[in-house]
C-alpha cells in the first residue's frame, strides 16, 4: 500500500484566536475508506478544508500523491474530489452542464461519455436536463458527488454524504461508496451516523476539539476497545445474585433473570470458563446464553467524552 | 495557465446570459430607444446641435458608455458574487486554477456579455439617427477597454461585497452620478466656467469624451489624457485585483 495523502502537524487558527485545528497528522493510504468520527465543532471540515484549499493552513505539511497541497497546488487538486456537506449548486443551470462544468474545471477536455457514465450510476442521466432547482434533496446530493466524481479524482472526500437523507438513499450511497472503492478510489467522509462508519470504512479516526484522538483499524478499534459482555438467561429469576457468584462482579437485570458478565476480549483469561462453571454449581438452570460486543458509538462516546470504552 | 477551466467558467457565465437572452437583447434597445424618444426628441428639438453633430448624434457614444458600463459592474459582480452566496464557491477555491486564471474567465464573459449590449445599442442608434465613426480602430479599443475595465471593478465589488445592498451601493451612489455628470448628454463646454473645472476631476469625462471623439473627432479634453485615464484606471483595477490575489481577501479565510 502507498500513502496517498500525508497531514503533517496541521494547524489553523483563525483571526479571533480560535484554534479549529491543533497539530493534526494522518496518513491515508491508497484506496481506503477513512471515516472521521466526531461531534459537531470538532474541526472535520475545517481539516478537509484545508487539504482542499478552500482553507489556508496556519502551518504544517499537506501532501497529495507526494505533491504539496500549496507549493504544487495544480498536481495535488487535480486528484482530489470534494462533495461538500451544505448542498451549494447554481439553481437555473442543467444538470449535464453543471456536471460538464466541474470537469472543465478540473481542467479535463471534454467527454460526453464519462460523464454519462457518471450520471447513469448515480441514477441522474433521466434528469440531466432538467435544473437543479427542479430536483429533490436527495438528487442534488447525488449531483454533487457526479461533481466531484466528473474530473475523475482519485481522493474523494465525502462531508457527511447521508446527513438528512433517507434510508433509501444512505443504502445508495454506502453502495457507491463501495463501488468508488473498487475502482481504486480512496474516500475519507466524516459523518454523525456511527453506523455509517461501521458498515463501510476500513479505518476510523476520532477528532475532537481540533485534535485527532485516534486512527485505527475499524476492526481493531472494536476488538481493541471494546468491552463484551455475556448474558446468562435463567429459566426462573433470582432475588439476588447468589454468594458464590460474587467474585466475577456480576449484575443482575431488574427482572431478576439475565445474569450480564462484562469482560475484556484483550485479557489472558476472560474468565468464562469459570464463570459457567461457577453457574452450574450453584445449581442454576440456563435458558439461553448471548454475548453482546460494544458498539463503535459506545466507543466514540467514550472516547470524546474521555472515559474507557 | 489552466486554459481548460478558463473556457469552462467562460462557457457556464455565458450559459446565463443565452438563458436570457431574449432580454438581454430587449432590454438595452428598449432603454435606448427610450432615451432617444426623451433626449433626442424633447431635449433635441431645442438644442439643435453640439459643435456641428446632431443633438441625437451626440448623445449615442454617452448612451453606450452609460449602459456598457452599467452592465459591465452588474455582469461581473453578479458573476462572482453569486457564487459566494450559494456557495458554490468552494468548487472554485479547490479547482487546480489560481485567482488569475478565475479572474480572466469571468471578467472575459462579463466584458463580451457587456460589449455585445454596447453593439446593439449603437446598431439601435443607428435607426434613430446618422452616425459616423472616424476613427473605428479607437471606437473599438475604448468600447473594449471600457468592457474590461469595468468588469474588473465590477469583480472587486463582487468580491467585496458581503450582501446585495453592498453590491448596488457603488453603482447607483457613485457610477450612476458620475456617468450622468460626465458629459453624457452635454458637452462640457456648455458649462458655467467653474463647473467646467469641477467636472475635469469625475474620470468619466475623459472616458466618454475619448469614446466620442472617435465617433466625430469631438472630445471635450485631449484624446491622449482619455487614452492615458483609461489605462490607469484599468491598471489600478488590475493593481487591486493583484493584491485580492496575494492575501485571498474575502475570498479564502
Amino acid at each position: 500500500m502507498t500513502t496517498i495523502l500525508s497531514i503533517k502537524d496541521l494547524r489553523k487558527s483563525y483571526a479571533g484566536g480560535f484554534e479549529a485545528l491543533k497539530g493534526v497528522s494522518l496518513e491515508i493510504e491508497e484506496g481506503e475508506i477513512l471515516a472521521l468520527l466526531g461531534p459537531n465543532g470538532a474541526g472535520k471540515t475545517t481539516l478537509i478544508s484545508t487539504v482542499c484549499g478552500i482553507t489556508t493552513p496556519t502551518s504544517g505539511t499537506v501532501t497529495v500523491g507526494g505533491y504539496d497541497i500549496q507549493a504544487d497546488f495544480r498536481a495535488a487538486r487535480k486528484m482530489i474530489g470534494l462533495v461538500p456537506q451544505e448542498i451549494a449548486l447554481e439553481p437555473f443551470e442543467k444538470v449535464w452542464n453543471t456536471v460538464r462544468f466541474s470537469r472543465g474545471l478540473f481542467g479535463h477536455g471534454r467527454d460526453n461519455a464519462r460523464i454519462e457514465e457518471i450520471l447513469r450510476k448515480l441514477s441522474l442521466w433521466d434528469k440531466r436536463k432538467n435544473a437543479i432547482k427542479e430536483l429533490s434533496g436527495g438528487m442534488k446530493r447525488r449531483v454533487l458527488i457526479a461533481k466531484a466524481l466528473a474530473h475523475e479524482p482519485r481522493i474523494l472526500f465525502l462531508d457527511e454524504p447521508t446527513a438528512g437523507v433517507d434510508v433509501e438513499l444512505r443504502k445508495d450511497m454506502w453502495q457507491i461508496v463501495a463501488e468508488l472503492k473498487q475502482a481504486g478510489v480512496t474516500i475519507i467522509l466524516t459523518t454523525h451516523y456511527i453506523e455509517e462508519a461501521e458498515a463501510i470504512a476500513d479505518r476510523v479516526g476520532v477528532i475532537d476539539k481540533g485534535e485527532l484522538l485516534l486512527v485505527q483499524e475499524k476492526d481493531a478499534l472494536m476488538a481493541q476497545m471494546g468491552k463484551k459482555q455475556i448474558e446468562v438467561m435463567l429459566t426462573e429469576p433470582i432475588a439476588a445474585i447468589p454468594d458464590a457468584l460474587s467474585d466475577h462482579g456480576l449484575t443482575l437485570n431488574g427482572a431478576g433473570d439475565v445474569l450480564i458478565y462484562t469482560y475484556d476480549t484483550n485479557a489472558e483469561r476472560t474468565g468464562i470458563t469459570t464463570l459457567l462453571n461457577d453457574v452450574a454449581q450453584t445449581g442454576l438452570v440456563l435458558r439461553d446464553v448471548q454475548t453482546r460486543q460494544s458498539s463503535l458509538e459506545e466507543i466514540f462516546v467514550n472516547l470524546v467524552s474521555g472515559e474507557p470504552a | 495557465m489552466n486554459w481548460t477551466a478558463i473556457a469552462a467558467i467562460y462557457r457556464f457565465e455565458m450559459a446565463r446570459f443565452f438563458r436570457t437572452l431574449a432580454q438581454s437583447f430587449l432590454s438595452p434597445v428598449l432603454s435606448t430607444s427610450l432615451y432617444f424618444v426623451v433626449f433626442g426628441t424633447a431635449i433635441g428639438s431645442r438644442i439643435q446641435e453640439v459643435e456641428g453633430v446632431s443633438y441625437g448624434a451626440f448623445i449615442v457614444p454617452g448612451l453606450i458608455m452609460l449602459s456598457v458600463v452599467m452592465l459591465a459592474i452588474s455582469n461581473a459582480s453578479f458573476g462572482i458574487y453569486f457564487p459566494k452566496f450559494l456557495g458554490t464557491i468552494y468548487e472554485l477555491l479547490s479547482a487546480p486554477v489560481n485567482f488569475i486564471e478565475i479572474v480572466v474567465g469571468y471578467v472575459g464573459a462579463a466584458a463580451t456579455k457587456s460589449l455585445f449590449v454596447g453593439l446593439v445599442i449603437l446598431a439601435t442608434a443607428t435607426f434613430f439617427v446618422d452616425i459616423r465613426i472616424e476613427h473605428p480602430l479607437a471606437m473599438a479599443a475604448f468600447l473594449i477597454l471600457t468592457c474590461l475595465s469595468f468588469s474588473l471593478l465590477g469583480f472587486i465589488i463582487g468580491i467585496w461585497a458581503s450582501n446585495f445592498e453592498q453590491m448596488s451601493l457603488v453603482p447607483q451612489l457613485i457610477v450612476t452620478p458620475l456617468i450622468f455628470l460626465g458629459g453624457t448628454f452635454y458637452s462640457i463646454s456648455m458649462l458655467p466656467p467653474l463647473w467646467q473645472t469641477i467636472t475635469l476631476f469625475n474620470p468619466v469625462v475623459y472616458l466618454i469624451s475619448g469614446f466620442r471623439w472617435s465617433f466625430y473627432g469631438l472630445s471635450d479634453v485631449p484624446i491622449v489624457f482619455s487614452l492615458l485615464a483609461i489605462l490607469a484606471f484599468t491598471g489600478g483595477c488590475l493593481a487591486i485585483i493583484g493584491w485580492i490575489f496575494k492575501t485571498g481577501w474575502r475570498i479564502r479565510n
